[in-house]
């Protein structure tokens, strides 16, 4: 539950589907989908949303680098 | 089974399609959106001289602006003028312009299908043999010789095919911008360029004028900035006069390569061009002309491929080593420019802002002109230390 995206706010431009080092996300129909198992929760796809349509809470120690 | 499967109808992948369709294979697009061409993730500036190196005359209906000079705007409000003292290039209506290069791929030849999302890259013995997708709501797989991933800065179809395109994300701008209306431009003919950590950290502002009242006002940063870059260009309408009043057309966004670019860009029957190679300019951000660029060289070493029987990633190298020749060399070294501005302070532009002139500026988005450079960076003991990076021989 560590990530949350709101669909009102975001542009569907795919920006965060590029840097997520894990291909954890997919810009489908129905908007950004998120892999839960491939996220590190390493924030890169929070940095880079230009309108900040994305919320990653960082949850376990070991996955911050 | 096709000769060519394209995907994406962005720049990239019309004009593939258009140049493999005049040499007479049979060649599909597939898009994924509804509308070829929007919504649009561009400033939609483009120079003459990469149109006429591309061979393209646009319809009036893809043109909005005439442009002959550029602003360039230091955070102490000096600027620099760059003019190119004749028109210089286009700013167009990318909604027209993307759809007039998939009517002329379709006028060679090729086949386009809009709303056709590719899900999966089909592969046998671990090659790329073909697709499978979804045309509203009706799945389907076809085969194909060769693949080409045009599918922009999301860049999936790399990735499945097992190609690794992901980004650095310290080389990709964050961007942001508005179409406005109900501005103030004093002459249509300009283009502005605002640079300053405070207003747009290790990026700029830019004012594409599409009419004297109408503007693409855009931003790009780099990702790890303290706001995003809607707050950053949001204060920047507020506080600048002919704009704040503006009414909003249009809101776009997107991730802009600025670097990153890539020594192989090919498998087995399969290569990637475009934003989905990280195929741009990486000072100007402009890729229209890159994309298209790389589709007419890709598509003569696909040509002689298939003529010969051989579509393997030896064979399809030719791409990655031509590329490289006549384009990457040379965006690698606008790469080490925009390499140095990111560390410029405020004052550092002020002063930049003082001994440059608008031809160093022209020089340094073709990758031209790092002597000059050097020579100023010399002058300040701070700035010297970033001349090392240019790699010049004195
Ligand atoms: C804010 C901003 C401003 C810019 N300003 C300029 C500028 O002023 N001048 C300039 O030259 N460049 C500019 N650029 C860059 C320019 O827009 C891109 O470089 C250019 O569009 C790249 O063309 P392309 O064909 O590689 O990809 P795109 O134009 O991105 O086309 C890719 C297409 O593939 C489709 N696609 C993706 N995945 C799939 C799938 N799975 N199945 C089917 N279809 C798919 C997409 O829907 C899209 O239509 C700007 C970019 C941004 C973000
Ligand atoms: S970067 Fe932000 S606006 Fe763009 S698709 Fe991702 S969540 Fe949406
Ligand atoms: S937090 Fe990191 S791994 Fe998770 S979706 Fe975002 S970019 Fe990908």
């Amino acid at each position: 539950m560590g990530w949350k995206w709101d669909k009102n706010k975001c542009l569907r431009c795919g920006g965060c589907v590029a840097v997520c080092p894990t291909q954890a996300l997919e810009l489908t129909e129905n908007g950004i989908e998120w892999d839960e198992s491939r996220c590190i929760h390493c924030g890169i796809c929070e940095e880079f949303c230009p309108v900040k349509a994305i919320k990653v809470k960082k949850e376990k120690k070991e996955d911050k680098k | 089974m096709r000769d060519v499967i394209v995907v994406g109808a962005g720049p990239g992948g019309t004009a593939a399609a258009k140049y493999l369709a005049s040499k007479g294979y049979d060649v599909v697009i597939y898009e994924k959106r509804q509308e070829i061409g929007a919504p649009k993730r561009c400033g939609e500036g483009i120079s003459f001289g990469g149109l006429e190196r591309l061979g393209l005359e646009l319809p009036k209906n893809c043109v909005r602006q005439v442009i002959n000079s550029a602003l360039v705007y230091a955070p102490d409000n000096s600027h620099v003028e760059v003019s190119y003292g004749k028109d210089y290039g286009y700013v167009v209506e990318r909604k027209m312009f993307d759809k007039w290069l998939a009517e002329e791929a379709v006028r060679k030849g090729a086949k386009v299908k809009a709303k056709t999302y590719i899900k999966e890259v089909l592969k046998e013995d671990g090659k790329v043999v073909g697709v499978r997708g979804e045309h509203l709501g009706e799945e389907f797989e076809e085969k194909c010789k060769v693949l080409i991933a045009a599918d922009g800065i999301e860049s999936k179809i790399s990735r499945m095919a097992g190609l690794n395109t992901t980004a650095n994300p310290m080389l990709v701008d964050s961007g942001f911008q508005y179409e406005m209306t109900g501005i103030k431009i004093s002459d249509p003919k300009k283009i502005h360029l605002y640079f300053g950590n405070d207003i747009a950290p290790r990026g700029y502002i830019w004012i594409f004028p599409k009419g004297e009242d109408v503007a693409n006002v855009g931003i790009g940063i780099v990702g790890k900035s303290q706001k995003s870059a809607k707050e950053y260009l949001s204060e920047f309408v507020e506080k600048t006069e002919g704009l704040k009043d503006g009414s909003i057309l249009e809101v776009n966004s997107g991730g802009i390569p600025i670097g990153g670019l890539m020594n192989k860009m090919t498998l087995d029957n399969f290569l990637a061009i475009g934003d989905a190679a990280h195929q741009v300019n990486p000072i100007n951000g402009g890729g229209m002309y890159e994309a298209q660029f790389a589709a007419r060289i890709a598509a003569d070493v696909i040509d002689e491929g298939i003529q010969k029987g051989d579509t393997s990633e030896k064979q399809l190298d030719k791409y990655n080593k031509k590329w490289w020749e006549e384009r990457g060399n040379k965006l690698k070294k606008v790469e080490k420019i925009r390499e140095v501005s990111e560390k410029l302070s405020d004052e550092d532009f002020n002063f930049l802002a003082k001994e440059l002139k608008g031809d160093n500026l022209i020089d340094f988005s073709r990758g031209q002109g790092l002597k000059g450079l050097g020579k100023i960076l010399i002058k300040k003991p701070h700035l010297a230390k970033y001349v090392k990076g240019l790699h010049l021989e004195f």
